[in-house]
This record gives structure tokens, sequence and C-alpha cells, in this order.
């Protein structure tokens, strides 16, 4: 929202600098996101604040006096104008169209106040896009000789405005008489536009008395209301049109007054200027009017002819009529769109059909047109979910009036902003104001008190305030405040719609105080509250644990994107679950649904460094979303456990050989490590089939006889859909649950023994399809607690020497004991019993050395 | 005698200092001080000399053969010396070849940034609490003080689901409610970090999927001024003991008052640099006291209870810290980014 601090001088009294005061807005809530310099001097250090525009040169930009006009000699479309700066007397030239008509004029009957630029003077260049600054030189135009020149609101930085030149009204905003020629042009018409970017609590100071009030707070400055009071002097306006609410929960109160034989015109050049700073264009005197209002003081109106609406009516007086559209109903507004009506759109209508998009939009037909002499002018008060529904439905936005309407403007804002406008068009349009004004009430705004214990602020903020310093802030946000013994009686001004009664109330006074008070002037303290209990959070500590331990193991974590698409899950070749979580919007056919497979977006990431990357170990510890429970709830978010390896085992070096591809044996050994590193009890690997992987090298992970998932070499036909090499792409991919809940709290370690081992190597001839883990698992547990150390070292397979079918299983075994001396013989017993064991339980023969 | 044998050490000690190697050191003590050598010929002939020459002579042979052994064994020394260094020096390499590569592994930047949070946030007794991602209105929205339609709403742009009310979290507030109703009428200080979800073009500067860490502490003496010297402490351990911190005016609808904190730019130490736009400043969190109506929904009695809660983005900070210029790497995961941290 852009605002001209010319503007607001007019209700507030302040020597601070703007920029200073935009940095006291910025903390109190109303953040100056930028200041637009319009001739005023512009701050050295502007700590950040994006600071643009235009400082005038008090020398060489100043009000001149034109007092006649005449043709160039040898160009059609260019004049000579003379011209007194206060010093002396020029010949400027000039192509602004605006002088055009006036070529043939010679010495004018009453001089024109314009603003004036000397030789030397920066301004913008007018004739490119956007702002480039030039400095005026000299030139010969046509044969006539050029060093200066009359400006127009684009060379100055005002706006966008380049149509013509600036020509002054005889008097200020204020009716005070213009200043002579010479007087330098800043100290008329310097300014400094506000841009503004308010939170949506804030709405009451999308306007320009709002932001005068939080000035004259923050600042300890003089506030100045507004004049609401009109002069009516017209046939009264009860009888010539009507007024009828029929949703009064959408529309709590509506008002107009009648203001006639206006006469359509541009505005003041003041007026005009004000509304181009702040961003809006300039039409004519009526629309201007409702428009300078809306930003003044907040309130949208709306003006009709209401001549066309007395047509509509048959010649009738109009009944102006809110209400939800007919079946089918539509309205073509006055962008020329033709809108179809959502059934609880609120609009103004009457006996002849819909008008107008209440508080949004007027129709096309009852606008007021360059002929339009009788106004009746709309100010109502709509509700505020209901506007911000058809705003985001109707696209409207950019709609000012949506803007503040659809975030709330207080029912007593229409009388005051009627009356305001209804003045402005009889001095500025000519009119004469009926007298009355009708006014429809049905649903009374309740006036908000707010009983203050003086103990919040000690309470809430932490700092006792002195009751003089709170009724002081209270006050001048507009706050009538009764002091009470121990609290203060506090009636919310009729102008916001922020503030409640009770213990929010309380909330919401206390941050008004210190807002205004200043947030960086209380103190800051250390919690002086009890501590909480102290809870553990072990499935957070534990996952914690297992982050530590994969990133030892030299895994890199991933965190990827939870939103997918069937389309890119269906590429592992699985049957999916569950139905997908999906977008009821998706911004790319890429995020339509929440992701069933964490593998998924794992693999999608290696495909994407396998073009760069030599040798990946990557792992997520992530959601998948799972419709497990059926559609209507919310869908379980089960945390996994992936991991991804491919490339090569070890970086190459210049010094070494080729380096090996990562195979199922270094994700095996990963698995391993977890498994020993969590110190998870009765694990079990067996082979599987998943479709996803390899069939002859994958395996299923089990705890405690719970499947934790599966792990192996990838399916080459998944690697090429996924965009992977098509070998050695290693994955796991388990459910984190499963793993977390078998770690034991707690485990025993084993003390160093001090007496010797004896090792020995035994060679075992068993079935090809014998899995060596139950081997393993046979010889250890035969060897019990003697048994310290079991470790497969070569399996070596030789049909003429072991047979068809066979292969050789060597384990190196080394015995100890922890409290004694274990001798060869007690060795050679324990090695015959495991002997033993595996010949008769799994056929195994041993192997002669 | 005497001079023969005199003549004899002139000899073996001038061919000593001609000696370069241990394998020409071995020759000469075989030629020198073997039992053939001059001097033990002599020495081993002392039965043909007369009998009053013999102790003289084996005196000086004695003495001879002491010195020349000596003198030998220092040879020996020296030589061994200079022939280690002359093999070290024939091993010496290119010292500034490269090594060979270890490829510890790490945390995900994130992760990293969000475990700094939680320890300091753990020495000041805030506890990690995790809640669900996907979320109803209700504990996204309503519960939090965004009642349908308000226009608050239009803050946070959200994705709804094919199911009624059933959403993507748009912040980890609802948390707050969670962790509330969980503990009420207990006194709390908890820390909510999770993943968040915002309907938004993906740009260098936006994504639709981000991090927020959020605290909550609730009690029945809990202070705005609390709120910023609890705020400050952390921002000095985040972002350096000497930085400062300053506390704007702002608006979320489940805290009142509800501030924004700066914290001085630890880029440049506050003298304005291109990150921080040279304001000097660093907009790193929102934060305020809990709303009455956000207390009330979690169980405790706004009269007796208050609370403070704050928010952050554990990514937006990383891309303060290690100037990282495009949101988009912290989810694209190209190792060469994330080997970085
Ligand atoms: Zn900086």
């Amino acid at each position: 929202m852009k605002l001209p601090y010319s503007w607001i001088k007019d209700f507030v009294k302040t020597d601070l600098s703007p920029f200073e005061i935009a940095r006291k807005l910025t903390f109190a809530g109303l953040e100056v996101e930028g200041l637009h310099y319009v001739g005023l001097p512009k701050p050295k250090n502007t700590m950040g604040t994006s600071v643009t525009g235009l400082e005038w040169e008090r020398d060489k930009l100043v009000l001149a006096e034109i007092s006649a006009i005449n043709p160039h000699p040898n160009a059609e479309r260019l004049v000579l104008v003379d011209l007194w700066d206060g010093v002396q007397q020029h010949v400027v030239l000039t192509g602004a169209p605006n002088l055009l008509h006036l070529r043939e004029a010679g010495k004018l009957d009453k001089p024109m106040m314009v603003a004036y630029a000397k030789l030397g003077a920066r301004i913008y260049d007018g004739h490119v896009e956007g702002w480039v600054e030039t400095v005026l030189k000299r030139a010969k135009i046509r044969g006539v000789e050029s060093y200066s020149m009359v400006c127009s609101e684009k060379e100055l930085g005002i706006s966008e405005e380049h149509d013509g030149i600036i020509i002054f009204d005889d008097t200020l905003p204020d009716n005070s008489p213009l200043p002579p020629a010479g007087t330098p042009l800043v100290d008329v018409i310097g300014d400094v536009v506000f841009d503004i970017s308010l939170t949506p609590n804030m709405v009451r100071n999308a306007s320009v008395v709002g932001v005068a009030r939080e000035i004259a707070a923050i600042c300890s400055a003089p506030f100045q209301e507004p004049s609401y009071s009109a002069e009516q002097s017209g046939p009264s306006i009860h009888g010539r049109a009507f007024i009828e609410i029929r949703q009064p929960q959408v529309n709590p109160r509506f008002t107009a007054t009648l203001i006639e034989g206006v006469e359509i015109a541009p505005s003041p050049e003041w007026l005009q200027r004000r509304l181009r700073l702040s961003g809006q264009r300039a039409i004519n005197n009526i629309v201007d009017i409702t428009n300078y209002v809306m930003l003044e003081s907040g309130q949208p109106l709306h003006a009709f002819d209401y001549d066309i609406l007395q047509q509509r009516a048959g010649g009738k007086a109009p009944t102006l009529i809110t209400r939800f559209p007919a079946h089918g109903e539509g309205l073509t507004t006055l962008d020329g769109k033709a809108r179809t009506l959502e059934p609880n759109t609120i609009l103004v209508a009457d006996s002849a059909g819909a008008l107008s998009l209440g508080g949004i939009m007027g129709g096309a037909e009852s606008e007021v047109h360059p002929g339009t002499r009788n106004v009746l002018l709309e100010v109502a008060s709509w509700d505020y979910i209901n506007i911000r529904r058809t705003v985001q439905n109707q696209q409207l936005q950019t709609s000012q009036a949506g803007y503040r309407f659809s975030r709330g403007v207080h029912p007593a804002m229409t009388v005051r902003a009627n009356l305001r406008a209804a003045e402005l068009m009889r001095t500025l349009g000519k009119g004469i104001i009926a007298q009355g004004m009708l006014d429809e009430y049905p649903t009374p705004a309740q006036t908000v008190v707010v009983d203050y214990p003086l103990s919040a602020c000690k309470r809430l903020l932490g700092l006792e305030i002195a009751p003089d310093e709170i009724v002081r802030i209270l006050t001048a946000l507009g706050f009538a405040v009764q002091v009470q013994t121990d609290s203060l009686n506090i009636t919310v001004p009729d102008t916001r719609l922020d503030i409640s009664s009770g213990v929010i109330g309380i909330a919401d006074i206390t941050e008004e105080i210190a807002r205004i008070y200043g947030y960086d002037n209380l103190p800051n303290t250390q919690i002086a509250d009890v501590m909480p209990p102290q809870r553990s959070n072990s499935t957070f500590e534990r996952e914690e644990r297992l982050k530590d331990l994969l990133t030892r193991l030299s895994l890199q974590e991933v965190i990827t994107y939870r939103l997918t698409s069937p389309a890119r899950e269906e590429r592992l070749g699985v049957p999916i679950r569950y139905p997908y979580l999906q977008l009821a919007k998706p911004i790319t056919s890429e995020m339509t649904a929440m992701r069933q497979s964490v593998l998924s977006s794992v693999l999608e990431i290696a495909a994407n460094n396998s073009r760069t990357a030599l040798s990946q170990a990557l792992f997520e510890i992530g959601s998948a979303y799972l419709l497990d429970n059926g559609e209507q709830n919310l869908p379980t978010e089960q945390a996994r456990l992936v991991m991804v390896l491919t490339g090569l085992r070890e970086m190459p070096v210049w010094n070494g050989g080729a380096p090996a591809m990562k195979d199922y044996f270094d994700l095996k050994g990963l698995v391993d490590a977890l498994v020993a590193d969590l110190h998870l009890a009765a694990v079990s690997v067996v082979a599987a089939q998943h479709g996803a992987f390899h069939p002859g090298k994958c395996a299923e992970l089990r705890v405690n006889g719970e499947s934790a998932g599966f792990f192996g070499e990838l399916h080459p036909n998944v690697c090429a859909v996924y965009g992977l090499p098509t070998e050695a792409v290693l994955a796991a991919d388990f459910e984190l649950s499963v793993l977390l809940n078998a770690m034991p709290s707690t485990y025993k370690s084993s003390g160093i023994s001090r007496y010797p081992s004896i090792v020995e190597d035994i060679a075992l001839i068993v079935d090809e399809a014998l899995p060596a883990a139950q081997v393993s698992a046979l010889i250890a547990q035969t060897g019990g607690e003697q048994l310290v150390e079991v470790n497969l070292f070569d399996v070596y397979r030789n049909e003429s020497q072991l047979g068809l079918g066979k292969k050789s299983l060597a384990y190196r075994l080394t015995y100890q004991r922890q409290d004694s001396t274990l001798t060869d013989v007690d060795a050679a017993k324990l090695r015959t019993k495991i002997v033993r064991r595996l010949e008769r339980e799994v056929g195994a023969i041993l192997r002669d050395r | 005698m005497i001079e023969q044998l005199e003549q004899i050490e002139a000899n073996a000690m001038q061919a000593l200092a001609q000696v370069q190697s241990s394998a020409e050191l071995q020759t000469w003590q075989n030629a020198h001080l073997g039992k053939k050598s001059p001097l033990m010929l002599v020495i081993g002939n002392m039965q043909s000399l007369a009998k009053e020459e013999r102790p003289l002579v084996g005196q000086a042979g004695n003495r001879i053969k002491n010195n020349l052994q000596t003198a030998a064994s220092a040879r020996a020394e020296s030589l061994a010396v200079a022939e280690l260094s002359a093999k070290l020096k024939a091993e010496s390499i290119d010292v500034t070849l490269p090594g060979r590569p270890h490829s510890g592994g790490r945390l995900h930047v994130s992760n990293q940034v969000l475990r700094q949070i939680y320890a300091i946030w753990a020495e000041m007794g805030f506890q990690v609490y995790r809640s669900r991602d996907v979320e109803t209105d209700e504990y996204n929205f309503q519960l939090l003080n965004f009642p349908v339609g308000h226009p608050a709403r239009e803050m946070q742009d959200t994705f709804h689901t094919h199911i009624p009310d059933v959403i993507l979290r748009t912040h980890t507030s609802p948390g707050q409610i969670h962790a509330m109703r969980q503990f009420c009428p207990e006194p709390i200080r908890v820390i909510l970090p999770g993943m968040c979800y915002r309907y938004e073009q993906i740009t260098t500067r936006s994504e639709v999927q981000f991090h927020q860490i959020e605290g909550l502490a609730v009690g029945r003496n809990i202070t705005f001024s609390d709120l910023k010297g609890t705020l400050t402490d952390f921002a000095r351990r985040m972002f350096g003991q000497g930085v400062r911190t300053r506390f704007r005016t702002s608006y979320f609808p489940f805290t009142e008052p509800s501030a924004e904190m700066d914290v001085e730019c630890f880029l440049c130490s506050g003298k304005g640099c291109k990150v921080c736009k040279y304001a000097g400043w660093l907009e790193i969190l929102g934060c305020g006291m809990v709303h009455p109506v956000v207390l009330s929904n979690g169980g405790y009695d706004p009269q007796a209870f208050t609370g403070f809660a704050f928010g952050m983005g554990p990514e937006r900070i990383a891309m303060l810290k290690y100037a990282i210029e495009d949101i988009r790497y912290f989810w694209g995961n190209d190792l060469r980014f994330l080997k970085q941290f």
C-alpha cells in the first residue's frame, strides 16, 4: 500500500524525518517496505530500507509562471512559452500535449503555474521506459535554442504520467494560495511515498488516517481527525431512494447519500497527484473522490448514476437491494468480465437486476460516466469472510475495496466516509447534497469494552508500565480509557474490529501497549518459572543414534521430497499397497501425492548423482504415507530407513589399481555392522524374493521373527527405469520402528581374557544349498562361551574334489577361557563336538587338511 | 722395532682414511687388525725379540691395536650415519601428490543445523517433540486461532488433499496443540522440528517443502521479556556471542503479542553486506506470547497460564550461514553440494 507523506501530514504533526517515521512504523507492526522520495532529501544511510526516487535541487527545480504561449516557428507539435522563474524571464520550448491547444493563445489572461527545470537540473528522462536520470543540457531543437524545460509528473518522479506538464491550481489542498514563482518546487510538492505492507489484523491502517493515528501514538505527536460534516442543502433523500437488506448477516449496514447537479470534470491537480502517488489512476472528479476517500479513511465507496437507477425503476424512486443471486444469475462487472456467481455471493441489485458485486466491484451499466449529473453514493459494510470468499472465487485479489472488506471494516466507518465524500463532491464536483442519509443498520456492531487489570503488563510482558503511560498510548490509538483502582475500563474505538473483550481482549490490549511502548524497551530476562518434568523421547534419541552410526559407516544422509506421483513409484515394479493421499491441486504432474516408498525417492537421487559421482553410499530416514486405515482417516506416517550403495568400492587413486565395483557383500557388511552396533539380538537374514530386487541376491532382515524389510542388489530392470547403472546398485528398505524397538536399553560387555587362546582352522563340505549362516550359527551355538570367534574365511567349490552340488566352508575358530588356560585337549573335545553336530544335523563332512 | 710399529700404525690410519663403505671397512679390518696383519705378526713374533725389548714392544703394540680399533669403530659409526641418510634421501617422494581419499559419512546440512539448534535448546531444558506431517484443518488452523475463512490463512498457501479437511501442515505449530493436550496441566518446554509444506512455485527462494523448528514454553509465570531474553541467549549461542537482537511487531494468529526477531548480521558484524541487504540485520524467526485461545484449546486456563512460542527455518539459517544461493539444492541432494558441509 502506497501513501504519500504530504497527505499523512494533513492529520498528524511531527518534526521527525519520513525515514525515522518509517523505522518507527516498521517496529510497531506497519512494515515500511520502501520509501520513494519525490523531491525531498534522501537519507544518507538507508539501513537496509529500500529507498528510491529523486531528490530535487532547490535552486534548479522551481515553481514558475507562464505568461504567454506562442507557436514554434518550425514545428507544429511544439510551442514556445514565456516563463518567469522568479528571477528572470525565459523562452522555453515544450511539446506538452496539454499546451498544444493553446499554441496560438499568445499572452494568457491568467498566468499558468508550472514546474520548471533550469539548465543543469537532474530529472528523469520522460521519453524512456522506467526511471533513468538525466541532466538538462543546452540544445537546439528545430532551430530554437533550448536549455530548460517545464516538467511532467514523470520527469519529476511523481508518477508514470507523461501526457502533459503539471499545471498547478491556484490553491493548495488546505485552500492556502500557491506560493509565488521562484519557490523551490520541493517546498511546494516535495513528498515521500511510504510503501507499507500490512498484516491481516491491521487493515484499519490501509488508510491515510489510520497510519497518521499510528504515527501520532508512536511519536507522541498531535493527531487531527478529518472533518466528517457535509453541507446538505438539497431536497431530502428520503422518498427518493430506498434500501432493502435481505442478508443482514452479510450486509450489516448500508448507507447512501444523494448528490445532485454534479459537473463531471478532471479532479484538481493536487488530488490527482495524491491518487497517482498512491498508485491509483485519476479518472474524473466523482470517481476520484470515491477512491480518495477510500485511501484516506479505509472505507470503500461506490458511486451510482442516480438517473440510470431511476430509469431502471421505471422512473420511480429506485430501491437498492442487497441479496444473494437468483439461480443462474450472472453479472458483467466494470472490467467487462461476464461473471458467473456462486450462490452466496452478495450483490447490490435493484428491481431490474444485479448492479454490482457487493463491496468489491461495480457493474458496467449503472456506473458514473461523463454525462452523469446526479450521484447516489453507496457506502456499506460487509461480512469479511463472505467477501474474502468472493474475492478468491472471482480472482479479484487486486481489488482495493475487496482487500479492505475481506479483512473487515467497522460499520461505523460508513457514515464518516459517506459524509466526507459527499462534501468533496459538493466542493470539488459542484454538486448539491440532498438532506439526510439513508442508513439501514440491521446488525449493529457491539461496542467492545475491555476490563484491563493493571497487573496484566507485568504478568504478560514482564514489566510494570505506569498507568499514565498506558493511558497515553491507548488514548493516542483512539481508545477511551477510564482509570479504576486496579484496572482500566477501556472502550475500543469504532474504527477497528481486531480487539475482543475478556481474556482475549487483555492480550489484544497488551499487544497494543507493548508495540507502541516499543518491544526493544522491554527487558531481556531469563525464565523464572519452574522447570517442567523432563521427558525422554526414546524414538527420537534412538533415531539420532542410528544416524550417527550410519554416518560413521560412511553413509551420506539425503532428505528427499515427500511429494511424488504414483507413476514415479510404479517404476519399483512392486504392487502399491494402499490408495495414495492425493493433492487436491498439484503444482506439477511430478508431485501429485504423498509418497508410499522412501526407496523410490532415494533411487531417484542416486540416479541423478550417478552422472557425476563415481561412488555413492546414501541413506534417508523419512516417512512413507500409508492410507491403511481407510480413505477417510489420516495416513499412517511410517518411518523407513533406506540405504543405497552404488559405484566403486573405493575411490580411484593415482598410485592404485583399478578399483572394484560394490557388490551385495558391501551392503551385507553394512547390515551386519548395523545389527552389531545397534546390539540387536535374535536377528536373522534369509534369502527372499522381492519385485524390486535381483531374484538371486535379495535377503530379508528379520528381527525377533518380525520382518524389518528387504535388502539386496536392485533388479536390473528397476535400475534401467530409474536411469541407474544396470549393475551393482545395492539397496535396503527397512521399517525403522522394527530396528529401533529392538535396540536394547543396555547390553553387557565382556572382559578381555588374560589366558592364551587356541586358534584352528576347519573346513566343512556341505550342500551348495545350505546357507552359510546356518552352519555358522550351529558352530557358535555348539562352541558356547569357550568359542570366542567364528570366522568364515573361504568358500571353495570344486566338483572333482568335493562332488557335485557341494561346497567347502573354511572357518577359523578361536577358543579361549575367561578364567583359566584352555588346553589342547579341551579344544580338541570342543572341535569334535562341533563337527559331530554338523555331521548329524546338516550332513557336513570334515575335510582333511 | 718401535719405529716399525709406528710405521705400521701410520700406514693403517692412512688406509682407514680412504675407507668409504662398510664393505671397505671390513677389508681394512682384515688387512690391519686381522691375524695376518703386520701389527698382529709383530705382536705374534714377540718371542723372537730380546727380553728387555719385549715389554716396550708389547706395550706399544697393544696401544697401537687399541688406537686402530677405536678409529675403526668411529669410522663405522660415521659410515652408518652417511649410509642411512643416503638411503632416506633416495626414498624421498613428492609430498604434494594427492592422498588417498577418505569419504566419511555426513548428515544432510539441514539436519546438521537442526542438531545445533536442538543442542542449544536442550541445555535450556527444551526437549524434542515431533508430530505428524499430514494434519487436519482443525489442528493446522482452527485450534491455532485461524477460523475458517480467516484472512490470516492467506499468509500460508495450503496443500489440500483429496480427503476433505486433511491437509499437509503449513507449519509445525499443530504440534503445539498436540504437546499441550498431552502434557496439560504440567508446564511445558519443547521444541518441535518437522517438515512443512506450502503451495508455492519452486524457485531459487521458495520450496514446496521445508523444515521448521518451533519452540513452546508454557507455565504460570512466563513473560514476553522471558521470550526476548531466552531468544537472545539462543541467538548468541547460534550466531556468535557478540550478536545483538531486535524485535519488531508482527502478526501470527496463534500468538499475541507477536514479534519478529532480527539478529545482527553475523557475516558483516552489522556493518552491512549483500546478504543482509545492507541493513546490518537478518530476519531469523517469528515469535510471540501464546494466544489465550490457543492456550485454552491446549487445555490450559489462560487466566492462570502464559507461554511463549517461536519458529524458524533451518534451511534459511543454513543459506545465510553458508551463502547458499539456491534453496533447491537442499532436496536436490547433489553430492557435490552435500559433501561441502
Ligand atoms: Zn551483513
